[in-house]
């Protein structure tokens, strides 16, 4: 199983998420956004880069209350908050967010 | 009203990192278990204090290093390491060769506090003895 | 509180028993199965760690006579139970170690 891009292959899982997270591109995030129906904005990026920046720095995909709770931090009560990411990423934060992200699927998450 | 009943909860480890799989599954486990907000402990004894040696680099051997997960223990509520003082000792370590790990006090302005506290056996002995729930790796 | 430990692994391999009794606290129960009942033999290498241990030690019968130890040669001091002991071991301490 495997995406196209610009002639390129790149190889996912059974469920979407990429074999090899260095592939990532925007352009490929792109994709996998339109395959979960969301409509990039900069609040969308916002997220998506900052799990590329946890995963980076700490080799896990974080689970979504430690989402919640590390942007809250970062970006204040609003943006830190269920609410805000499911109105964002309506079928879980941690799962879309995750995937459009190039990280594997959150530790836990079923 | 059901009253919620907290445990503690401990994950004891005494395996190397890379050697078997057991150290890494035990992370795996306690990032899982972390969502039930229960009373949860790590202990680091025998060769189980090699996990949390500084400057791991797994790149040669093509494993995943997740060292840099423990860091984010933290943020999953996992403040308590306790660690073996003559694990560490019998091994020619020092507490210095271990990662600096910290988590961040929500009520205290966000200050850094250290997770990992060095115990002795009888120490550990006790603490273990405190445990409602204990999970090897 | 007390804890049941349950040690699977020879001590003459892997040095489970001798951590698991080092960590074990009076009023605990350490039981060896499996592969961890070449520990119960009398005079061998880690009898004086099971003398010394301050937790009540036990050895699963089952897992003796599958590997040809003779209830005989088990050191003194160790207690010999079948399955229904273990249950009861589990049942009698309010947590269970299994050292892996």
């Amino acid at each position: 199983m495997a995406y196209e891009l610009n002639g390129q292959t790149i190889e996912h899982d059974e469920e979407g998420y990429l074999t090899d997270l260095g592939q990532w591109t925007e352009d490929l995030a792109a994709i996998l956004a339109k395959d979960e129906g969301i409509e990039m904005t900069d609040e969308h990026w916002e997220v998506v880069n900052f799990l590329r920046e946890y995963y980076d720095e700490y080799q896990i995909a974080p689970a979504i209350r430690v989402l919640v709770k590390a942007l809250k931090k970062t970006m204040g009560k609003e943006k830190g908050s269920n609410k805000y990411l499911y109105t964002l990423f309506p079928y879980g934060p941690a799962k879309q967010a995750c995937k459009i992200a190039g990280l594997p699927k959150p530790t836990g998450c079923i | 009203m059901q009253e919620e009943t907290i445990k503690k909860f401990m994950y004891m480890n005494r395996k190397a990192p890379y050697g078997t799989i057991y150290a890494l599954e035990a992370l795996e486990v306690v990032l899982i278990g972390a969502a039930f907000d229960q009373d949860v402990s790590l202990a680091f004894l025998d060769d189980g204090v090699f996990q949390l040696v500084e400057g791991q680099d797994t790149d040669g051997i093509g494993v995943k290093n997740f060292s840099p997960a423990f860091r984010a223990l933290g943020d999953y509520d996992v403040t308590k390491l306790f660690v073996e003082k003559e694990s560490l000792e019998e091994r020619g370590l020092s507490p210095d060769d271990l990662m600096e790990l910290v988590w961040e006090d929500e009520d205290d302005d966000w200050a850094e506090k250290p997770s990992i506290r060095i115990v002795t056996r009888d120490e550990l002995k006790s603490i273990l003895g405190d445990q409602d729930v204990i999970l090897s790796f | 509180m007390s804890i049941l430990h349950t040690v699977n692994k020879s001590p003459f391999q892997k040095d489970d028993l001798k951590s698991c009794l080092a960590h074990a606290n009076e009023g605990d129960a350490v039981l060896m199965i499996e592969d961890g009942v070449y520990g119960a033999i009398a005079g061998t290498a880690a009898s004086q760690d099971i003398s010394n241990a301050k937790a009540g030690v036990y050895v699963l019968g089952a897992d003796l006579a599958a590997r040809g130890i003779a209830q005989d040669k088990v050191a003194e001091g160790i207690s010999v139970v079948g399955y229904d002991g273990f249950v009861d071991l589990a049942t009698e301490h309010s947590a269970v170690n299994s050292w892996l």
